[in-house]
């Protein structure tokens, strides 16, 4: 905001001193008090509000309180902002950005607690991204915010209080940390032995699925690489294939070993279609093994005990790669 | 020419523009639908006769007339709804879905209206001192949408001018079925007020825009100009239950009809003559050109 006069925050509560929800605008409009606007509770309207900003030359962040209100502004992401470019011709860029919290083991209960963009992968003109703690979130917003395409920009709650890992370190030691994709980065963590299984994963269960690669490492003697993701949608999974490729040589059976990590629910989610393609991919399709750790199809719960069940688990990931270690 | 000649004259260019158009879908020429302007053609002529070259505008389902009053090229607009690489947008719009310079049309009824709002704060921060229009029919009253926006237009001052086009039905819904209570309570309501008219003169139109845009322009914040109309043909193509009777009744409200009384015959012969050679023009060319490729 300091550097681009064009970029405005709009959102629910989110002038100091409350600052948001979640606290992730406090500040800004102390600094910035004309282009930090709050909004009435209207996502449908602050977020086509934003789109007709964008059409007319600003770049708009627009936040959504809890991500699990994104079912309100399908309309306007789906029929109006993510249209238009290709509609009309492209004549016209949507430079819009839209924050949605996601996530539970919060206790938020079943609609404050969900992961919801599994709905709006794959919808043509949008972009999906979500950063986790192997990447610069910061940078990535801004990567967002200057992208001329209308973004879904996922923030898991919980990464909000988590610390950025610095590669060679502490967690991070037993992993050779590659990254690529520029200011919209991948990251492959290899283990220092061949592995014969990849995780794929993105956001905050990227924090689960590397406790899960430790275990199998320390107790099981399984090594795997995490492919983690910062964009999902459009689809580009050409490290993960480079990944696959990698860990068919060192499995036993000689099958790919693809396991796949998400906070959505397990129907129809990102897991879903990234292992419909890693099966195109492979050029003999028995030859790829899948498991999809996600959560259950359910609402999720209040009560821990209960969310904890529904949503995935260090030892679901554990579980899961050694059952396919030993298919 | 004079004022009322070019007024005239944009009415007949929509009138015999849908015309065609409705000619060239029953010969099957075209595909998909449509939404003729016949009837309503005084509320777009009367509209941007007044309005500001660079005004932004966010039309509905039911553009044409809009567009073609907005100034808009009636041949790219026959090329786009026959599909072709030449049309507005290359022919990935069609009827409901057309862009050109400040001008803008979707057809999800309601949801344009909170984009138009964005527009509108879009100008005011800019500082360009043009203001935002959006077209809706009686029945978006219907879509929740359209408050979040009343309500986000009349608390930021927008620069936002609703035109609530009332032709008494939503494809086969009558308003009686539609829209409960008054049309122009629910603007005043937020504090928006409304220019509102029952009238089929182009005349009366102007004027009541003129307020109603002279109010939005001056900073004042959002206005609403409601206009009572009717349709003459069908919603689309063929979905009209509506009774000879009626139909015959309407049609003593013909806005062509009002306003050439003000002229002479020799000016509406010339008008015929001038409209009928763009038109023509328009759909020949239109016709001859190359259909689109999807690029790879
Ligand atoms: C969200 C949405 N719902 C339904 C439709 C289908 N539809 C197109 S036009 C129309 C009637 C609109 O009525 P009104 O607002 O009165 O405009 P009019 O057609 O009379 O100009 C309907 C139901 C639509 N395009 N968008
Ligand atoms: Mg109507």
């Amino acid at each position: 905001m300091e550097t681009d006069p064009r970029v405005y925050v709009l959102g629910e509560d989110i002038l100091d001193p409350y600052g948001g929800a979640f606290k992730v605008t406090r500040g800004l409009s102390t600094k910035f008090p004309d282009r930090v606007l709050t909004t009435p509770i209207s996502e449908a309207g602050i977020v086509g509000v934003s789109s007709g900003m964008a059409l007319r030359g600003l770049r708009p962040v627009a936040e959504i309180m809890f991500g699990d209100f994104v079912t309100l502004i399908a309309d306007q992401v789906v029929n109006h902002a993510a249209k238009f470019r290709w509609m009309y011709n492209d004549s016209v860029r949507v430079p819009l950005v839209v924050r949605a919290p996601m996530g539970g083991r919060r206790g938020y209960g079943p609609t404050h607690s969900q992961s919801l963009e599994k709905m709006f992968l794959g919808v043509p003109g949008l972009k999906v991204l979500a950063p986790n703690t192997l990447g610069d979130p910061g940078g990535l917003l801004e990567a967002a915010i200057a992208d001329d395409d209308p973004v879904l920009f996922v923030e898991h709650k919980l990464l909000y209080t988590r610390p950025l890992l610095a590669a060679g370190q502490g967690d991070l030691a037993d992993f050779a940390l590659e990254t690529g994709g520029g200011p919209v980065p991948y990251f492959v963590l290899r283990p220092a032995y061949p592995a014969s299984l990849t995780i794929a994963t993105y956001g905050y269960n990227f924090e689960l699925a590397r406790q899960a690669a430790l275990e199998l490492m320390m107790e099981h003697e399984i090594f795997a690489e995490l492919v983690v993701f910062s964009q999902l949608s459009p689809f580009d999974l050409e490290p993960l294939f480079a990944s696959l490729a990698r860990t068919l040589r060192h499995g036993s059976g000689q099958a790919r070993r693809l396991l796949t990590v998400e906070e959505g629910g397990l129907t129809l989610g990102w897991g879903a279609e990234v292992a419909a393609r890693a099966a195109e991919r492979s050029d003999d399709l028995s030859r790829c093994s899948v498991r999809r750790v996600a959560a259950r199809d359910l609402p999720i719960a209040n009560s821990p005990r209960l969310e904890d069940a529904i949503l995935p688990s260090v030892q679901d990931i554990v579980n899961a790669a050694l059952e396919l270690s030993n298919a | 020419m004079t004022e009322n000649y070019d007024l005239y004259k944009t009415m007949l260019l929509i009138r015999r523009f849908e015309e065609r158009l409705l000619a060239e879908f029953s010969t099957g020429s075209l595909v998909g639908t449509t939404h003729a302007y016949i009837g309503q053609e005084a509320g777009a002529a009367g509209i941007f006769s007044v309005a500001g070259a660079d005004d932004v505008v966010f039309s509905n389902h039911r553009c044409h007339g809009h567009f073609l009053a907005y100034g808009g090229d009636p041949y790219r607009l026959a090329a786009e709804l026959m599909g072709r690489a030449t049309g507005l947008v290359g022919g990935r719009g069609g009827s409901q879905h057309i862009q050109w310079r400040n001008f803008y049309s979707n057809g999800i009824q309601g949801g344009i209206v909170p984009v138009a709002t964005g527009m509108a704060l879009a100008e005011k921060t800019k500082q360009t001192g043009n203001l935002a229009l959006v077209f809706i029919g009686d029945g978006t009253l219907g879509e929740g949408v359209l408050y979040e926006s009343l309500n986000i237009a009349a608390l930021w001052t927008l620069p936002l001018l609703i035109v609530l086009e009332d032709n008494r039905y939503a494809q086969t819904t009558p308003t009686e079925k539609g829209v409960a209570g008054s049309m122009a309570g629910r603007f005043a309501a937020f504090g928006i007020p409304v220019w509102e008219r029952e009238t089929a003169d182009v005349l009366d139109v102007r004027a009541a825009a003129g307020e109603a845009l002279r109010h939005v322009r001056s900073g004042a914040g959002p206005g609403c100009l409601l206009l009572h109309t009717h349709r003459f043909s069908a919603h689309s193509k063929g979905d009209d239950p509506r009774s000879p009777e009626e139909l015959a009744r309407i049609r003593q409200f013909d806005p062509l009809t009002v306003h050439a009384a003000r002229l002479s015959s020799a000016e509406t012969g010339q008008a015929e003559a001038e409209i009928a050679a763009v038109i023509n023009d328009a759909f020949t060319r239109a016709a001859a050109d190359p259909f689109p490729e999807l690029e790879r």
